[in-house]
């Protein structure tokens, strides 16, 4: 594996990789020193053009805890917003020493524009619309923590899916650990041709969530809401809000993921995201282990 | 590669590169010998250790897992009761920079108990080059301050690279860089250390 | 007085329906023979077997950039990577810097086109001010100024009144409007097409239905004016059938398609390689169906490259920031010749989509064979494979979406007014 740029081209076992060597580094994160010396020495790049805290300081955490330096380049006084181009940039830090770019874009397919440009590996932190892989395999790390094998389980992913990376990581990573996948929201924020991902497109909340294993729910943008692909928050949150009483809709055991930032009362309510059910906070730790194990197998040198 | 990842034995596996090292070369200590080595080795750690209570055992996996079994059994045996056994993978401690190949799968480490203060026994099959045993040291350091780190193993072969000393050894055999030494277990289970 | 014998090539001429084998005599800046061989002796004779002779081809869409971003293309190299691709006239677009909606600009262009051009230029002229779909330009004085027809491309009058207006304006100075038919809203910022390519790349997609639903519009204002309206472009599937009924319900108007809409679908945005950027977006391959099957049975009147080169810099940003556009005169002819290949259209259809109709739908002179005519002829060897290879293309922009792929077919001579513009391999002479 020479960058991680998305979950749709990784082999099923190339996540069993990952997954699997995230397990020894969630020990790590459990001692008192909260560190190994595998990475002294590198440097790890975090370039972040589209604002991200929580993202940045979990790659930021996880590459500390190798003990690899840790630089964050955003797009605010970065020579990006004095015009120079993305691909001149990216050469520089290459230029630089860099071992490791780490890259967060708002726009779709810039991580692949730089690992063709830069000989260094090269992970996608998340690229506009399109994937943000580490998120997928935390939360299938996450859900493994609870239910052992994904096979055959029923996972619901709610909310904006067109314009949700998350999503569309979260529907590659389940399917191919062996999952059904069912995606659900309004159907204007429903993508064409999203069959074709291998993934049943359901309408409302009931549909999606009977029978569920897992409910994974998505933050919706306060943006998007302004009136042109859905009406108002309020109606959001009634029609495809997870409460007490729709999370009843789903098997009795299953639990609820978020990618967070979490809007308390619009996709998810304050006493489903912090009762038994939820395992967001695990979500949080269980991303530094896995970016850490992302930045161990990037940077073993098999190219 | 470090010679240790060589020498880090393990029961038999899928891997097609160890399966050579399964069932070749010549047995230089076989069950028996083993159970006498480790017997020995369990009275003279309690000799140099004299205060149980301040005694752990620390497996480096996953060669010396199979050791720290045997020495801690009997060691509770004489003590009259478990000595605190961990087992610690030293996969990303390792000195040998890029991998030429892909990056090894750290295994689990489990260090139920604290470091602070204690006499800490390094266990592992085969000493070599003394890299390993460098790596361990580092890591069980980042588990807190033990008052003392004590090294045991079951063979030691000689060509260290780094100034490591053995506190307590099962048996010295001389071998040529070239030779592999490991600990296999047999297909009727019963362990043995064969050079190959 | 200098006599070109081109000799014993297959000549294909739609305009008398001629194909066969046989020699063309070139005198001076005319045709003097085809067919038959006169007596007199050729000063230059070339030999021609196993090669194609067909009428100089016609581009009704592209996009030269002079005036203003010369740094793009221009007129020299425009015209010059037109001549490669074995074309001898050229239509360009108003949307340069400053737009052609005066003129003085159509002016400037034709006498740059005199000074530095190797193929004939013909000028599109703006239908509205500044391209601004508000006002409609002064289209009487442009037509007197040189304008063969009008059109916003570049740009979208996307006020249906002032396209009504245009078009019948348009009629009484006896022009087409050529329509790049795209509601921007329902567009919005989709840079694909929207379908399941779109969505697996996390990239905004423009539906079928952003041409569609405009065409369906265009059309329907073309048949209130009687206007001769030509759509740009054609990329959808559902555009052909409206074009197809319209056609049948009697009313002007004429389409066109691009190579590279012929040839590609969206499949290949999934490398994120901006060379695949355009307007409108390569679509399904039920689409491309269409297209194919509305060239073939004339639906479609012809091929037109709607080159439309950018800087390297300039696509090599994120694909969402990237311009629109790829050049496509030196690519044109192989990827139309695969039609042939696959037994869609035959060697005169294909002269007819690439020549004589293009000339007939603007009404000017061009895309036949005969004898008096001027010698805008195109010698091309159709089996001769090459790969397109980015410092060998004679457009000074690179952004073609075939680079690095092998192609079959290609222009070895091109004749402009009896001047040999182009020549494979050799410095294109006077």
């Amino acid at each position: 594996m020479r960058h991680l740029l998305g979950i749709e081209e990784m082999s099923r076992a190339e996540i069993e990789r990952v997954l699997e060597t995230s397990e020894a580094m969630l020990e790590i994160s459990q001692r008192e020193i909260k560190r190994v010396p595998t990475l002294r020495g590198r440097t790890v790049i975090n370039v972040f053009l589209e604002a991200s805290t929580r993202t940045r300081v979990s790659f930021e955490i996880a590459a500390k805890r190798l003990s690899a330096d840790a630089i964050n380049v955003s797009r605010s006084g970065s020579s990006l917003s004095k015009a120079e181009t993305l691909a001149d940039m990216a050469r520089n830090l290459a230029a630089m020493s860099a071992d490791v770019l780490v890259v967060r874009d708002s726009t779709a397919g810039v991580p692949h524009m730089l690992a063709e440009r830069v000989r260094v590996p090269v992970v996608n932190a998340g690229d506009g619309c399109h994937e943000h892989p580490t998120q997928a395999l935390l939360d299938a790390f996450t859900l493994r923590q609870s239910l052992g094998s994904l096979e055959n389980r029923v996972i619901a992913i709610v909310g904006d899916i067109s314009h949700s990376r998350v999503a569309r990581s979260d529907i590659h990573c389940f399917t191919k650990l062996g999952a059904e996948v069912r995606v659900a929201g309004p159907p204007t924020m429903m993508p064409a041709g999203i069959e074709a991902l291998g993934v049943k497109p359901c309408f409302s909340l009931e549909q999606a969530l009977a029978g569920a294993d897992v409910i994974v729910m998505l933050r919706i943008q306060q943006e998007r809401l302004d009136g042109a692909l859905f009406p108002s928050i309020r109606e959001y949150a009634r029609t495809f809000g997870l409460t007490q009483r729709t999370l009843g809709l789903a098997k009795p055991d299953a639990i609820v993921l978020h990618p967070g930032p979490i809007n308390r009362g619009v996709e998810i309510a304050s006493d489903v995201a912090d009762a038994e059910p939820s395992r967001i906070l695990d979500q949080v730790t269980n991303g530094v282990a896995v970016r850490m194990a992302v930045l161990y197998l990037l940077t073993g040198g098999a190219n | 590669m470090s010679h240790s990842d060589l020498n880090s034995s393990v029961p038999p596996h899928a891997d097609p590169a160890e399966q050579a090292e399964a069932t070749g070369g010549r047995v230089v200590l076989d069950a028996q010998g083993i159970q006498r080595a480790t017997t020995r080795i369990a009275h003279e750690i309690l000799e140099r250790n004299p205060s149980a209570e301040e005694l752990c055992l620390v497996a480096i996996v996953r060669g010396g897992q199979p050791v720290t079994d045997l020495v801690a059994a009997q060691l509770a045996q004489l003590v009259g009761r478990p000595v605190p056994a961990g087992a610690l993978d030293i996969t990303l401690y390792r000195d040998d920079v890029v991998a030429r190949g892909v990056r090894p799968m750290p295994r689990p480490t489990r260090m139920p108990f604290s470091v602070e203060g204690k006499r800490v026994v390094l266990l592992d099959d085969v000493m070599f080059t003394g890299r390993t045993v460098r790596a361990a040291m580092d890591a069980v350091l980042d588990f807190g301050r033990p008052a003392a780190i004590q090294v045991a193993v079951l063979v030691d072969r000689g060509h260290r690279e780094l100034p490591i000393k053995v506190d307590f050894v099962g048996k010295n055999i001389p071998t040529s860089r070239a030779e592999r030494v490991v600990l296999r277990a047999r297909p009727d289970g019963e362990l043995e250390v064969a050079v190959v | 007085m200098s006599r070109v014998r081109i000799q014993g090539a297959r000549i294909v001429d739609p305009a008398s329906g001629r194909d066969e084998i046989g020699s063309v005599d070139l005198v001076d800046e005319r045709i003097e023979s085809v067919g038959r061989e006169s007596a007199s002796v050729p000063d230059q004779l070339i030999e021609a077997t196993g090669l194609w002779l067909m009428p100089g081809f016609v581009d009704l869409h592209a996009h030269l950039r002079e005036p203003g971003q010369e740094y793009k293309e221009d007129i020299e190299t425009g015209t010059r990577a037109a001549a490669a691709g074995g074309y001898t006239t050229v239509c360009c677009m108003a949307n340069t810097d400053p737009v052609n909606d005066t003129p003085a600009v159509t002016e400037y262009i034709q006498r740059r086109a005199r000074e530095s051009a190797v193929a004939r230029v013909r000028v599109i002229a703006a239908a509205t001010q500044g391209l601004r779909g508000e006002i409609m330009s002064e289209m009487a004085s442009l037509a007197a100024a040189g304008a063969v027809a009008f059109s916003d491309d570049g740009a979208v009058i996307m006020n249906a009144a002032v396209m009504r207006r245009v078009l019948e304006y348009a009629r009484g100075i006896g022009r087409p409007v050529i329509a790049h038919c795209e509601d921007l809203n329902l567009r919005g910022s989709g840079v694909v097409h929207e379908g399941a390519h779109a969505t697996c790349c996390g990239l905004p997609g423009s539906p079928a239905e952003a041409e569609t639903a405009m065409v369906a519009r265009d059309l329907e204002l073309a048949r209130l004016t009687g206007a001769h309206l030509h759509v740009a472009h054609v990329s959808a599937a559902r555009s052909v059938e409206l074009i197809r009924e319209a056609k049948a319900a009697g009313v002007r108007v004429t389409a066109e398609v691009t190579p590279h809409h012929l040839s590609l679908t969206d499949e290949t945005v999934r490398s994120f390689d901006t060379n695949f950027k355009m307007a409108p977006p390569l679509r399904s391959a039920r689409d491309r169906e269409a297209l194919r099957e509305g060239l073939a049975d004339g639906t479609i009147d012809c091929l037109s490259t709607d080159h439309a080169p950018h800087a390297l810099y300039e696509k090599d940003v994120e694909f969402t920031a990237a311009p629109f556009g790829v050049v496509g005169f030196e690519t044109a002819l192989p990827v139309a010749l695969e039609l042939v290949r696959e037994e869609r259209i035959t060697p005169l259809e294909l002269a007819d989509r690439l020549s004589t109709r293009p000339a007939r739908v603007l009404g000017i002179s061009g895309g036949t064979l005969e004898p008096g005519g001027p010698a805008d002829l195109v010698l091309i060897d159709p089996e001769r494979v090459w790969k397109v290879d980015g410092g060998r293309l004679c457009s000074r922009s690179k952004n073609s979406p075939f680079l690095g792929r092998e192609l079959r077919g290609r222009a070895l001579r091109t004749w402009v007014g009896g001047r040999l513009s182009f020549a494979l391999g050799e410095e294109a002479g006077a």
